[in-house]
């Protein structure tokens, strides 16, 4: 059985390097199969008004395929291109949850994040989504920086 | 752009009319509404032959009370149950992204918590006393079986479109759920109810929030005409409604529930400081439930008023909530019926308790110590309160003699509250519209337009008028919701059964999450 890497990205550049050592570590363990996962924050303690809950499901398939479209496909795409197993996932809610949970369903190694791109206030009250994972993963997890 | 310049220009050209004028322009506003509404009011509040208690009244309690006993006090049973599914031990995270029950729970509240909390109590204890709160909270808990039976059909019923977008709510139950009975006349029901929901969108859902919008505004910087409150108002909503300015919405719906935890955390406060009073209020609320203390029309008083602000506050039977709740992700629609049972607990049970015996306890409602009982006001309409307060300000004056400064908190509150109501309601009025006259930009407009409209005469017309229309319009909805539900509820028992049975049975199981 081959080995499964999980890799988070952001959308951002900071992802493009997450990926980068996804592959570098894919080829040195040879039969390994790379999961690039992106997270949509989502919580289902938000408040929304009805108007917005009627058309939840329309948005959330346009979310999805929007980040399917532009973020999971063309790194797949590339890695696959590279002669590594790739598939991508593209789920809702909380990054650092979504994350572990996938790495424990598909029993991963360990997953790879690059240093978080968020910043300012939230990120001071709430602590980034890297640095949560960090501390609440129960596999091993990468930063790159 | 050019309908705000010409709102502008329009406001303004007015102001420059004499105060003179503006008053009599108010005033025939308010006259003109008051005659055209009259008889509709009078047949929604007729009272039973023989005494002075509104059939309406009795109908909806009625019904509740018939709900809770048909489906074995379901409000109490499935209790736990409801707050599992609100917290989402029964989701699937893979449904994660779709509206969650917290969600549709928390936007059907936010259309019912509001001005009914904080002027309709105050309306209810100012009339009817303390013993008010007594039948508030008992038709509170009987409300949340009528909340249960109309948000499961809501579910149960409601259309979803191609482009994954849904509609809901009685209008859809009723036709669909009496064709699957082979009962006639559906559609015609449907079609009287969505002309009932259209007319309390306006009135309730608008008008009468406007009209107290403007009574707190203008408490705080001094009168003025309410037809400027009104103008304000209406541009504001028409920007988010029609303009599609999603963040002034976004901001009030997130703002909101923050003010409904102030709002509850100053009375607890307030409670807390006077705990020791908080027996003899108890005390008053019991007394005054079944002798009347004095107040007007006595114990039928006290009952009617607790009654009608119970319902006109939490809409058990309103059918309001099955649109604002049809909106949710689950493959059970009665999962839906047991989150909506929630929200009259919530909103009546809980907040309208909170502002009752804040007023209780304030010493606003003027008592004759000897006696021990209310002295009511000169018209003796009402108990007379200090300073011959009522509605939003005789809650502002209570909460402002427990913590000086809550008052300004409150008009923000109130203001917030009115907003998103009148938001809410919008969009219950339109799915109402768009029932009878199809979907469609134009259709949808002219609503949204005829909407904005109501808010300046809202403003415009005094408490009186405004109060018994809002209460009509919104209780005509339960005349036809109730009617219908009587026929449906073996649908919903149907469901009930299965789901209970396949929750006992562990076939409906709790995800790890």
């Amino acid at each position: 059985m081959p080995s499964k890497l999980v890799i988070g990205l952001d959308g951002h550049a900071s992802g493009e390097r997450a990926l980068a050592h996804g592959m570098r570590l894919a080829e040195l363990i040879g039969a390994c199969e790379l999961l690039v996962v992106y997270v949509i924050e989502w919580s289902p303690f938000s408040f929304q008004t009805a108007e917005e809950n009627a058309q939840r499901h329309k948005r959330r398939e346009e979310e999805i395929a929007m980040a399917k479209e532009r973020v999971v496909e063309p790194a797949v795409a590339g890695l696959t291109a590279a002669g590594i197993t790739a598939r991508g996932i593209v789920k809702h809610g909380d990054v650092a949850d979504i994350l572990n949970s996938i790495s424990e369903k598909e029993g991963a190694e360990q997953i790879i994040v690059s240093r978080s791109s968020e910043g300012g206030f939230a990120k001071r009250i709430f602590g980034s989504s890297t640095s949560n994972l960090v501390m609440n993963a129960t596999v091993p997890v990468t930063v790159v920086s | 752009m050019r309908l705000f310049s010409t709102l502008l220009a329009l406001s303004m050209s007015a102001t420059a009319v004499s105060a003179q004028d503006v008053v009599s322009l108010d005033a025939r506003v308010n006259q003109a509404f008051a005659t055209v509404t009259g008889p509709f009011v009078n047949l929604i509040f007729a009272p039973l032959p023989g005494t002075s208690f509104p059939w309406i009244v009795m109908w909806l309690v009625v019904a509740a009370s018939i709900f809770t006993i048909y489906f074995g006090f379901v409000q109490f049973r499935f209790f736990g149950h409801a707050i599992k599914l609100v917290k989402g031990d029964y989701s699937d995270p893979d449904d994660a992204g779709e509206v969650s029950h917290f969600q549709a729970l928390a936007t059907a509240l936010s259309g019912t918590v509001g001005l009914g909390n904080i002027a309709g109590v105050a309306v209810a204890v100012g009339i009817g006393g303390p013993g008010a709160t007594f039948w508030m909270i008992l038709a509170g808990l009987l409300g949340m079986a009528s909340k249960f039976t109309e948000c499961t059909l809501g579910v149960k019923y409601r259309n979803e479109y191609p482009d994954g977008t849904v509609s809901g709510g009685p209008m859809y139950y009723i036709q669909k759920g009496f064709n699957e009975l082979g009962l006639p006349g559906g559609k015609i029901l449907a079609i009287l109810f969505s002309v009932f929901c259209i007319l309390g969108a306006l009135g309730g859902g608008n008008m009468f929030q406007a009209n107290q919008a403007h009574a707190q505004i203008s408490g705080i910087v001094g009168d003025y005409p309410g037809w400027i409150t009104g103008i304000i108002f209406a541009g504001v909503v028409f920007a988010v409604i029609v303009g599609g300015i999603k963040s002034i919405a976004n901001v009030t719906e997130k703002i909101v529930p923050l003010m409904g935890i102030l709002y509850v955390g100053a009375a607890l406060i307030i409670l807390a400081v006077n705990f020791d009073q908080i027996g003899w209020a108890f005390g008053q609320i019991f007394a005054g439930a079944f002798t009347g203390l004095g107040v007007a029309g006595g114990l039928v008083g006290a009952l009617i008023q607790g009654f009608k602000r119970a319902a006109f506050s939490n809409e058990a039977g309103v059918g309001s909530a099955a649109i604002a709740h049809s909106a949710v992700k689950t493959k059970e629609p009665i999962t839906e019926g047991f989150v909506s049972l929630l929200e009259p607990l919530i909103d009546t049970v809980v907040i309208c308790t909170m502002t009752a015996l804040v007023i209780t306890i304030s010493g606003q409602l003027i008592m004759d110590e000897a006696t021990g009982r209310f002295v009511l006001n000169e018209a003796g309409t009402a108990i007379a309160t200090v300073g011959n307060t009522s509605g939003v300000s005789l809650t502002s004056a209570a909460f402002g003699s427990g913590i000086s400064w809550f008052p300004y908190v409150l008009a923000v509150a109130v203001i917030l509250f009115a907003f998103s109501t009148m938001i809410s309601w919008s969009y219950y009025g339109l799915k109402a519209w768009t029932y009878l006259f199809g979907e469609g930009k134009t259709s949808e407009l002219v609503f949204k337009v005829i909407f904005c409209i109501f808010i300046v005469i809202g403003a415009a017309a005094s408490l009186g008028p405004v109060i018994d229309f809002s209460d009509a319009a919104i209780f005509a909805m339960a005349v036809v919701n109730i009617f219908c539900l009587y026929f449906l509820m073996k649908l919903v028992k149907k469901e009930l059964n299965s789901y209970s049975s396949r929750l006992a049975s562990g076939e409906i199981k709790a995800f790890k999450h």
